[in-house]
């Protein structure tokens, strides 16, 4: 037999294979009545969908129908044909990335990190940051070979950037969380100009995070990686101990890891 | 309720001890003054408008009697003396008092400067009388329609337009909200003015101004009608202009505010005396108002861990009472906040959030009390998500929660969507309609996990209480017993605008407002 690639033809798997079930769940600004129903089927079926079930249709307000929606998808993909540069290395726990630290960085890596700009919401920041964690992901502050710095929210930029000088920081963490009007965008390019006028831009390590943020928007702005939602603080902490041993000369800059951002 | 847990002495003893904290703090209030309540008192007097480039002429007025150095005689002295000088309305006083040179701003005769002061408080009595018809008219409503039953479900819009909140608040009232707050625009609490008008931009949420509380209190009277129940409106009277939004807020009828004596102080860095001075004239005008303060110490447990840090929360809720009551505020007026927040990983946590609100709700058995959702582990997965904040319900109606913050399943990603608002509504209801009446079924020993729990945090929260009355309030923020955060006396924004009274400080609102 030939050892060609094979095919993996997949479908969203409801509860048997292939079967291409999916869920969906949106309101329509439409009283609820009869037509109201048959609407969300018709939106359904526009989106490609078949055997478009609604599931429930709820009166959400005078003026509004909320709709949970059960239809079948004809669309299916070649998941061999899926590329994305494969995991290299195993994605490091709490006690081996410090040992990793200790053995090959030598020194605790030093990181800043706040909420910049008008942003008021701490809570991405204290997530990865805060001797806590996040979902029983321990926080930066709790690594032994880390040195934390959480400055807080409502912090200038030119301030965050200036702190993080005077200790020298390996890294920066920049925390948006509030998007209207994109204003985490403005406050982003505001920091990589100052962390440029600065001199660090390129030198120290700059991370963006927060639940609109993913790595294109990141790296358009001028960081060096972006993380999203769901990010735990020990995927921040690979991601910090990689660059430092590949910025040292001491990791092949080839190297890829578990959580890495895409 | 379940469980005494505590003696009452115990808790007799935090309260004497959380009033001897609050007492050296009135003496900062009792001598000083602020640009902040200064302003209210021209508000008071109907100086709301705005001028050129829309900075309010409350504004105008107070930063140039402060910079002529004479403020400290009370901005309600000043508006006498532009009346005197035949000012017919706000503008023309403002106009006349910012256009005369400093020299004729020293004192008048004896004789006339009494006359003076009676005319003042003549008028600022007649400006008290409309100020109490409209809280009237409210209560003539609330009264009408009467409200659903408690927990009282609070929901949030936070659409950045005034116009775009009606329709989302109308919405949520019709999915069964009965208090609706409007998320105020990110760093409001740090201008040092009152925006003007009716507003269409905001980042995070929409600006607090007196027009956005008229336009949204409008469009609540008119859906409570439609319904036949009372629905609530809330804002934020925070920040650095406390006493003025407090004022806006009570004459345009609303219902409830987040006020609380530290919250600025700690989470928006904001002059420790600035804040206690500011604090104190805002619930002055809400106990007077009948409107209902919430307090934050929820925020606590954001920052700091909430398992490790519950005992901040009550030392901070008997601190915040005193305060209050200092301010003439009752037990129904106080939504002391604290929070379903404690890491969900961990085991036993719905035995640990009961004995936290059970120990909040035996400490301040006549308090509605604010109950907040989870934020700081919610996680992007919606369906745990959600079953995270119908845990939360069940809590708030065991425990007698006079208003809910109901969570919404899309916590970790975006502002609410119509839809989620609600998923939550109709779960909430669900939970308190199954489980209504559930304290009375159950009784919680005494020797449990819950009970000892309680003991155990109510005991570090006398030993905190006993560290602030010993070492004063102000060494106790500064060495960040509060939500991790320190804080210095004369560190923050907001210091430049507070100043001594002349021994001839002048103000009749707060002279009725303290009257027994």
């Amino acid at each position: 037999m030939a050892t060609k690639p094979t095919k993996q033809i997949i479908r969203p798997y409801g509860d048997r294979r292939d079967d291409g079930v999916v869920q969906l769940s949106f309101t329509l600004p439409v009283p609820l009545s009869e037509k109201a129903k048959e609407a969300a089927a018709v939106f359904a079926r526009k989106m490609g969908f078949s055997d478009v079930k609604v599931a429930a249709a709820e009166r959400a307000a005078d003026t509004y129908t909320f709709f949970i929606v059960y239809a079948r998808t004809q669309h299916s993909l070649d998941y061999a044909e899926i590329d994305v540069p494969e995991v290299v290395v195993k994605k490091l726990g709490f006690d081996d990335l410090n040992v990793l630290i200790k053995e090959k960085v030598g020194r605790r890596i030093v990181v800043f990190g706040a909420c910049t700009g008008t942003d008021t919401h701490t809570v991405g920041i204290d997530a990865i940051l805060n001797m806590k964690g996040y979902a029983g992901d321990y926080g930066l502050e709790r690594y032994p070979w880390f040195e934390a710095f959480n400055l807080g929210s409502q912090v200038p930029n030119e301030e965050l950037i200036k702190r993080a000088m005077a200790r020298n920081a390996d890294a920066i963490l920049v925390s948006q969380v509030v998007t209207q009007r994109d204003v985490h965008k403005d406050n982003s390019r505001q920091f990589i100009d100052a962390a440029k006028a600065a001199g660090i831009h390129g030198k120290t390590l700059l991370l963006l995070g927060g639940p609109r943020v993913d790595l294109k928007l990141a790296l358009e702005l001028g960081f060096d990686v972006g993380f999203g939602p769901g990010t735990k603080p020990s995927d921040v902490a690979n991601y910090i101990v990689h660059q430092v041993l590949q910025k040292e000369g001491k990791e092949d800059k080839n190297v890829h890891w578990e959580g890495e951002p895409k | 309720m379940p469980g005494p847990f505590i003696d009452d002495a115990q808790i007799a003893r935090a309260r004497k001890l959380a009033e001897d904290i609050t007492e050296p703090i009135f003496e900062l209030i009792r001598r000083n003054t602020t640009v902040s309540v200064e302003r209210t008192v021209l508000r008071f007097f109907g100086i709301s408008d705005a001028g050129a480039g829309g900075v309010p002429l409350a504004n105008l007025m107070v930063d140039r009697l402060k910079a002529a150095g004479v403020l400290n005689k009370g901005a309600a002295y000043w508006y006498g003396r532009a009346l005197q000088m035949g000012a017919r309305s706000p503008m023309e006083a403002v106009e006349r008092l910012t256009a005369l040179p400093a020299e004729k701003l020293g004192p008048l005769s004896p004789e006339m400067e009494r006359n003076l002061r009676d005319e003042v408080r003549a008028e600022a009595r007649s400006a008290m009388d409309d100020f109490k018809s409209r809280i009237a008219q409210r209560d003539a409503l609330r009264k009408e329609l009467g409200s659903g039953a408690a927990p009282h479900k609070y929901v949030i819009v936070a659409t950045g337009n005034i116009y775009d909140d009606v329709d989302q608040a109308r919405a949520a009232a019709q999915a069964g909200a009965d208090i609706i707050a409007v998320i105020r625009s990110t760093a409001q609490s740090l201008l040092d003015y009152v925006p003007h008008g009716a507003t269409t931009e905001g980042y995070g949420g929409t600006y607090a101004t007196q027009e956005n509380f008229r336009i949204m209190r409008e469009a609540l009277d008119d859906e409570s009608r439609k319904l036949k129940r009372y629905i609530q409106l809330t804002n934020y009277s925070s920040g650095l202009c406390m006493a003025e939004i407090a004022f806006a807020a009570a004459y345009e009828r609303l219902d409830m505010l987040l006020n609380d004596a530290m919250y600025g102080i700690l989470f928006r860095d904001i002059n420790m005396r600035r804040t206690f001075i500011d604090q104190y004239f805002s619930r002055r005008i809400c106990a007077q108002a009948g409107i209902i303060i919430n307090t934050g110490e929820d925020n606590y447990i954001t920052t700091a861990d909430a398992y490790d840090a519950a005992h901040t929360v009550i030392a901070s809720q008997f601190i915040n009472e005193s305060f209050a009551r200092r301010a003439g505020l009752e037990d129904w007026q106080l939504g002391l906040g604290h929070s379903y927040e404690i890491d969900p990983y961990r085991a036993d946590t719905l035995l640990l959030e009961l004995s936290q609100a059970m120990l909040v709700r035996r400490c301040f058995p006549n308090a509605p009390l604010k109950y907040m959702p989870p934020t700081k582990h919610k996680e992007t997965d919606i369906f745990f998500s959600h079953a995270y904040d119908v845990m939360a319900d069940l809590v708030a109606i065991w425990t007698r929660q006079g208003i809910q913050l109901l969570g919404m399943m899309t916590e970790a990603m975006h502002t609410p969507l119509l839809a989620d608002r609600y998923v939550a509504l109709k779960a909430a209801s669900y939970i308190h309609r199954a489980a209504a009446g559930i304290d009375e079924e159950f009784t919680v020993r005494e020797d449990g996990k819950i009970a000892n729990r309680a003991r155990e945090v109510f005991g570090r929260a006398m030993e905190l209480l006993e560290e602030c009355q010993k070492d004063g309030m102000v060494a106790a923020i500064g060495r960040g017993h509060f939500g991790d955060v320190k804080r210095s006396e004369t560190g923050g924004k907001g210091l430049e605008g507070v100043m001594e009274k002349a021994p001839d400080y002048f103000n009749p609102f707060q002279e009725m407002l303290e009257a027994p």
